[in-house]
Formats: structure tokens, sequence, C-alpha cells
């Protein structure tokens, strides 16, 4: 059984977890209003989804927690998870 | 040993002929240059050569022939699709399979058994009822069935899934729906192309792709360089590597498909049975073992991993609709990489790099497209021009917000 470690709540079985998809920068919505249909489709379609270690979202469904793990896709191993944070937030705002 | 039968082993005269010829070097230079020997890549070489005289032409396979997808799918061949873009490109794939074994001399065990969606709520039944009348337009043998009618051509149904599921309410009925033996396709395909001089060199990766002013020059390979300005990849779970080399940005995400087969039984089901909601497929091989398939793995994940997850969750579903295969047990499972795309149609044609051809974005339901989209790539990579059936499949859909909605069809892998 795969283990998953909730930053809230320890090791926890997969099957109490939900997969959110990468974490990406969220555009403010000025940033919205300046883009181009090039960069807006870019934003709504397209996906870094090359082999590596990736940022994404996951939910403790249980607990009803979202965080942050950092994962290689390859390998399916957790490298950490924590709670999103600021230096996360940083990053989402330079866009 | 009897000296005879030694004799006879021995002669030249009686020898096993071999499916494709030993590969020697390769050459610094061909026309085209085809990324993964699955039965898309293979289709293509095939169809360059025979349909278009191109025969300059390298297959580069990483491993060996139909390492992925083309030999981990479930085989199911069907056109029951949702949309009229996707409706009739399948169609037409499936009129190419019912004559593939004559075409290409091997036969591919093509097998039409009839496949049923089945509907266990009402939400499903409408989005079948739609996909019926769909298919009709396009002259495609579909329609909803009773469940009663699902009974009597199933017998071994049990319609209310004993209790631990929604009722089956109804079923989408596609009778052309076949199965068939997927290695074997691959084989075919490659065994012509050899014969029309297409060299197909296994044990071949291509590591990066050299780009000149927006144009394709040539591909490094752990073998060596190889110059050539038309480059087509087919690649399937692989492609995100691909596209990362050109510098291309695609929707692409890549999930593992797991399937299993269960010990060889008396043959007792001679139909393919699909349920969304129980995530499971099955079929019976023509050697007896049921096939059977889940839903994607509900993860990001670039690995051919199988689970025990999927193990227990595939033989309890198959025991709420036939609850005779509680003693059955499993042989073998196992997993395929899906490059999944957001709204489950292809992404097929040319690209906004000059003699870069991308045969992509097949996830769960690529192997039915085999011999279609072998030939519809062949006629985009000798023409440069896109086929007017994957016209409405380019990586250009995405920019100019076209995107061409199979999820109704295709919620489940098959
Ligand atoms: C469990 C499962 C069940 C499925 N069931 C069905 C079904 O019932 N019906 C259906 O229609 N579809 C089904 N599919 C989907 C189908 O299998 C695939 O879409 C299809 O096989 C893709 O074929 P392909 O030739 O494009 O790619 P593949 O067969 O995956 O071939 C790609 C090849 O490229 C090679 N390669 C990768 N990278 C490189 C590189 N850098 N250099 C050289 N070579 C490289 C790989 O080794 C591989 O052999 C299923 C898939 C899975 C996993």
């Amino acid at each position: 059984m795969k283990i998953i470690h909730c930053p809230v709540n320890g090791p926890r079985p997969l099957q109490e977890f939900y997969f959110g998809g990468q974490l990406r920068a969220v555009p403010t919505s000025e940033q919205v209003a300046a883009m181009t249909d090039a960069e807006w489709s870019d934003y709504a379609f397209n996906r870094d989804g090359s082999p590596g270690i990736q940022k994404e979202w996951w939910y403790h469904t249980p607990s009803g927690t979202w965080f942050i793990a950092e994962r290689d896709i390859v390998t399916d191993g957790f490298v950490r998870t924590y709670l999103f944070d600021q230096a996360d937030q940083e990053s989402h705002n330079d866009g | 040993m009897p000296y005879r039968l030694l004799k006879f082993g021995l002669s030249s005269e009686y020898s096993e002929p071999r499916m494709f010829p030993v590969q020697g070097e390769l050459r610094d230079a061909y026309d085209v240059v085809i990324i993964g020997g699955g039965g898309h890549g293979l289709a293509a070489a095939h169809y360059l050569a025979t349909e278009f005289g191109i025969t300059n032409v390298a297959v580069l396979e990483k491993g060996y022939l139909g390492r992925g997808g083309t030999g981990r799918n479930t085989a199911i061949v069907r056109s029951n699709y949702l949309t009229p873009q996707g409706a009739s490109f399948y169609q037409a794939s499936v009129e190419l399979f019912k004559d593939l074994s004559r075409q290409l001399d091997l036969n591919l065990f093509y097998s039409e058994r009839g496949h049923f969606t089945l509907a266990h709520s009402l939400a499903s039944l409408r989005t079948q009822r739609w996909r019926a009348e769909v298919n009709k337009q396009l002259g495609i043998d579909s329609e909803l069935i009773t469940p009663e009618e699902v009974k009597q051509m199933v017998p071994e149904i049990d319609l209310q899934c004993g209790g631990h599921q929604p009722p089956i309410h109804g079923a989408l009925y596609h009778p052309p729906g076949a199965i068939a033996r997927h290695d074997a396709v691959a084989w075919g395909y490659a065994r012509r192309a050899g014969e029309a001089g297409v060299e197909i060199h296994q044990q071949t990766a291509v590591t990066d792709i050299e780009i000149r002013d927006g144009a394709v020059c040539g591909v490094h390979t752990n073998k060596g360089f190889i110059k050539t300005e038309k480059v087509l990849s087919a690649v399937a779970g692989w492609t995100t590597e691909i596209t990362q080399m050109v510098g291309l940005r695609t929707p692409l995400v890549i999930h593992p498909l797991q399937a299993m087969v269960t010990e060889p039984l008396k043959p007792w089901l001679n139909k393919i049975v699909v349920s969304a909601s129980l995530h499971l497929y099955v079929s019976q091989s023509s050697r007896g073992e049921l096939v059977a398939g889940a839903s994607l793995d509900p993860y990001e994940l670039i690995s051919m991993r199988s689970s025990l997850d999927f193990a227990e969750g595939t033989a309890g579903h198959l025991i709420d609709l036939f609850p005779m295969l509680g003693d059955v047990k499993v042989l073998r499972q196992w997993a395929g990489l899906c490059d999944m795309t957001p709204d489950f149609s292809p992404i097929m044609g040319t690209t906004p790099i000059r003699g870069f051809y991308l045969d992509a974005g097949w996830g769960t339901w690529g192997f039915k497209a085999t011999p279609i989209s072998g030939l519809t790539m062949a006629h985009t990579v000798a023409t440069g021009r896109n086929h007017e059936l994957i016209e409405p499949f380019n990586v250009s859909r995405f920019s100019d917000f076209q995107l061409v909605g199979e999820k109704g069809a295709a919620s489940v892998g098959h």
C-alpha cells in the first residue's frame, strides 16, 4: 500500500488522497487582462508533463487538507510535502 | 534425435523465415526518421513506403517493437464515438482493420464481437442516446438497448450488480466492436515496411532533436547523429520527453493505465462489456483468458508499474458483473503509459516546427486508430499538409480554442 505523508495528519494510505494537478502560477486579474489569446490558451491548456520532480497539489480527503507535494513523476517518490507557503505564494505572483 | 530430423532442422531450405531483416548500421541520413516502433510508427512507415513511395525511412525504437501501448492494450476496436470528427476518424480505422489481415498477410485474429457500454444511471443513458444518434447520422451501427436485451445477449451478467453497484439501466450497443491481436498488428506492419525498404532499428533511442531556424535538421541517438529534415514522433506515452527536446508546449500529461488477464476458460463471453461506472472493461481472448482493464490511475506517473489496488478493484468489479467468476484466478497484470489530452482527442499532424510531425495524445484509445493514423500521418509527412481526417486534431486547436470533446465517449480506458 502506498503511504503519503500529509503535513497535518502524518502518514496515511494513498486511498485517502486526491491528486489536484501541477502547482502553477495563478495570474492576477490584472495579469489576465493584459494577456494575449496565445498566452491565455497556453495558461488554460498547456502543462509541463515531462519527467522530473514536480510540485503538485494533493488533498487529504478525510481532513479536508490541501497541501503541496514535491514528487518525482518517474519513480513516484515523494521528496517532501508541506502546506502551501509564502515562497509558493511569491512564485505564484511572479506569474 | 533421428538423423533425418536433424538434417531437416539444419537445412536452409526449410529454415523459418524471419519476420524482419537483421538491421545493419544506422546510415548518416534519411528522408524521414520515425521515432517509436509501436503500431503507429510502423504503420506510418509502411504507408509512407507503399502509398507514397518514400522508402529512405528509419524507424528508431528505444526498446523492442510493440514494447509500449501497442503490446499492452486490451485491443478493443470500435467507432461509436461522440463527436462527428472522432467518429468519422475511428470509423475509417475500423474499415481498414477489417481487411488488414489480408493486406499484411498475417492473421491478426480480428474478431467482431459486439461492444456494450453499460449505463448505470439515467444521465449515462442520455449520453448514450446522444452517441447513438451521432453514430447513426454517420452510418455507424450503434443503438441504445434495454437491460433485457443486454441479458439476452450476455446471459451471465447480473443486471443488479449484486446490489453493490447501481443496476444496469441499458447499454449502448455497437455490433462492429472488435478485438484483435495487438502484437501482430505491429509485426505485420513492420514486416511489410521492411520488405518495402524501410529500416527498423531497435535498441536505438532518440536523445535529442536538432533544430535550425525553426526547422528540423537531424536527430541525436545513442548510436550517433542522423541528418534528416522530417521527423515523425510516434511515441505516445513518451511524447512529453520528445516535445521537450523541440520546445513544443502541449497539454499532455502522462498517467498509467492497467490491465490483467485471468486463467483461460472455455469460451463463454463473445461480447466486449464496458462499464464506465464500474471502471471496468472485459472481453474473452481467443485463448480463453478474460482480458480486463480499469480506468486511468488517478495521478500523473511516467512508470509502467502495476499495483495491487488495481488488481483488487478490477477483480471486485468483475464479480459485481459476473458473480460466477469468484473462483477464477488472475494470471498476469501490467501497466502502460497514456498521454492524456484535456479533450480526449489525439494531437496529430504538422506543428509550428517545420519538419516536426506529431502523432500523440493517444491516451487510452490509440490502438484502434493504428491503421488510420499510420495512413493519415504518412500522407501528412509526405505532402507536408494535414490529411483532412486529422485537421481537427492539430495541436493548434488549443490556441484556437477549438477542442474536440470526446470526454463522454472515453471516460473509461478502452
Ligand atoms: C492497459 C491499456 C489498455 C488499452 N486499451 C486500449 C484499447 O482497448 N483500445 C484502444 O484503442 N487503445 C487502448 N489503449 C491505448 C493504446 O494502447 C495506445 O494508445 C497505443 O498503443 C499507442 O500506440 P503507439 O504506436 O502510438 O505507441 P506505443 O505502442 O506506446 O509505442 C511508442 C514506442 O516509442 C518508443 N520510444 C519512446 N521514446 C523513444 C525514444 N526517445 N526513442 C526511440 N523510441 C522511443 C517506445 O519504446 C515505444 O515502443 C490501452 C492502453 C493501455 C496502457
